[in-house]
């Protein structure tokens, strides 16, 4: 139902618009850095770097927007979930973005550097993170609370993946020390795509309260167990 | 859940009665007043139907709602202020600590009212001097001897206001010559002269600036220690400031009522969130 003021609408309106835009930038900056790291493309990563400030833009426009909206029209309800939520998922977006933007960073090192087999893997850890991301905006903006609640769960999977993307990377380093350097650089970038994970979840979150006014309060399952693992092959 | 909370509302309507569950786990303890099954015809109009509410005591309760949902009505029940409309009929129960408000049995008017006090929407001081208006109901219901002891009472009160400060040295002017805030205020410690347990308020800052709202609303806050107050008010944001329970009403029913962080957050009825929002109304 529309509200009898039609401009607090509009200013409703102009925070979810100026988020969707944001949510679909970061979309585009996480799959340019995988694609610049599958296919060696320096210039795409350049791309990536160059226009995370865009994303930091789009944050900004937020962050302004939802003081506006708290300032004029101290919303209550539905309306102060929203904009609370709009806040703190701009906080998650941008985040993302940053993550990606290291990325790509990092694949301009590596493109000086010849080819390490875990790639394959890390790519296949990116393209799982890539779609977690966009599953949980499409529940957020589709006002899918119990859609986005199932997305943490998949969470899980990429928790999975990573940490036996870790012992693998570890595996070839101490096969031949002369990777280690690129093994680092996919080592950091690997943490970067779990993080990206995390923050993908929070949003999920924020979804739910959006919708329902409730807190998921029930412990997610962490199965990132990469903080245990030593050097020795575990047995 | 706040297991202190202790409101509850048992909704005769099926559409409302969703909340109902969750309201029960709000408790039941320790209710001031009580309303079962209150209704109110004014004529042939039906202005509140069958309301069920208890007070919680020692903390104030926000009535919110559209125009001629029945707050007001609500309200002045609660010590039969609607006596005194010769159209309104009154059927249902109203108690105050258990005792009976309404029929034969019923507690005195007179003495309802000294324990259940009243503050109007504008300020109507009695065109007497400050401390007569303080006064008068520590005179009527002969609470004080003349002299010492009623000056006592009369600066009690005005402390209690929140006035003592700004009319100390004026108590001899008339209580209509001070600013709408004062008056209003003056009427609070007119009010609260007598030790009422509980006090109504009817839209007490509408007709005053927002500086002298933030001091009556400052003072709500600090009689809630000693009173239960029940307040009706048209600024949602009031309701959400000052009150600790609040509750819906619409068309004559209670729609919701809940802890005031619940009902401004996640409301649980749409027709609440719709009205809270500005959705309609």
């Amino acid at each position: 139902m529309p509200h009898i003021v039609k401009s607090f609408d509009a200013e409703l309106g102009k925070l979810e618009d100026g988020l969707a835009r944001m949510g679909g930038l970061a979309e585009v900056q996480l799959a340019a850095a995988i694609e610049a790291l599958d296919t060696r493309d320096s210039g795409l990563a350049a791309r990536v770097m160059a226009d995370d400030s865009k994303v930091d833009q789009g944050e900004s426009f937020i962050n302004e927007q939802t003081v506006k909206v708290l300032a004029l029209r101290a919303p209550v309800a539905d309306d102060l979930r929203t904009v609370v939520a709009a806040l703190k998922v701009a906080g998650e977006i941008e985040r993302i973005a940053d993550l990606a933007a290291n990325a790509a960073k990092r694949t301009l090192v590596l493109n000086q550097l010849p080819p390490v087999a875990p790639m394959r893997s890390l790519i296949r850890l990116g393209r799982l993170a890539q779609e977690l991301v966009k599953d949980v905006f499409d529940a957020y903006f589709n006002h899918d609370a119990h859609r986005a609640l199932s997305l943490r769960e998949r969470d899980q999977e990429l928790d999975d993946v990573y940490s036996s993307l870790f012992r693998e990377i570890l595996t070839y380093m101490i096969e031949d020390p002369r990777t280690i350097t690129p093994c680092s650089h996919l080592m950091f970038i690997a943490k970067n795509l779990e993080r990206i994970g995390d923050h993908a979840t929070n949003i999920s979150e924020l979804s739910y309260y959006r919708e329902t006014g409730a807190q998921v309060t029930e412990e997610r399952t962490k199965r990132d167990i990469s903080a245990f693992m030593g050097i020795e092959p575990q047995e | 859940m706040n297991p202190s909370c202790f409101l509850n509302c048992v909704r005769q309507d099926r559409r409302y009665n969703r909340g109902r569950g969750l309201l029960k786990d709000m408790g039941m303890a320790d209710a001031k007043m009580t309303t079962r099954r209150l209704a109110v015809h004014y004529g042939d109009k039906l202005a509140l139907k069958e309301v069920d509410l208890q007070i919680a005591a020692g903390e104030v309760t926000a009535l919110i709602g559209p125009s001629g949902c029945g707050k007001s009505t609500f309200l002045r029940c609660l010590n039969r202020m609607n006596d005194t409309v010769e159209s309104a009929r009154v059927s249902g129960e109203v108690t105050l600590d258990g005792q009976q408000v309404y029929g034969p049995g019923g507690i005195d008017p007179v003495l309802l009212r000294a324990r259940v006090g009243m503050v109007f929407q504008r300020p109507n001081p009695f065109p007497k001097s400050i401390y007569d208006n303080v006064a008068f109901g520590p005179r009527l219901h002969g609470l004080a001897a003349e002299g010492d002891e009623m000056d006592q009472m009369v600066q009690s009160g005005l402390e209690r206001a929140g006035l003592w400060a700004e009319v100390k040295d004026r108590l001899h002017e008339k209580g209509t010559g001070i600013s709408g805030g004062q008056q209003q205020r003056l009427c609070i410690a007119r009010a609260i002269a007598v030790e009422p347990e509980v006090i109504l308020m009817d839209e007490p800052c509408s007709a005053l600036d927002p500086i002298a709202t933030a001091k009556v609303e400052e003072l709500i806050d600090e009689l809630r220690e000693n009173f239960t107050i029940v307040i009706v008010t048209h600024s949602m944001q009031q309701a959400a400031r000052v009150s600790q329970f609040t509750a819906f009403f619409h068309l004559g029913n209670i729609i919701e009522v809940g802890a005031t962080e619940q009902v401004f957050t996640a409301p649980r009825n749409e027709l609440t969130q719709g009205y809270i929002t500005g959705r309609f109304g």
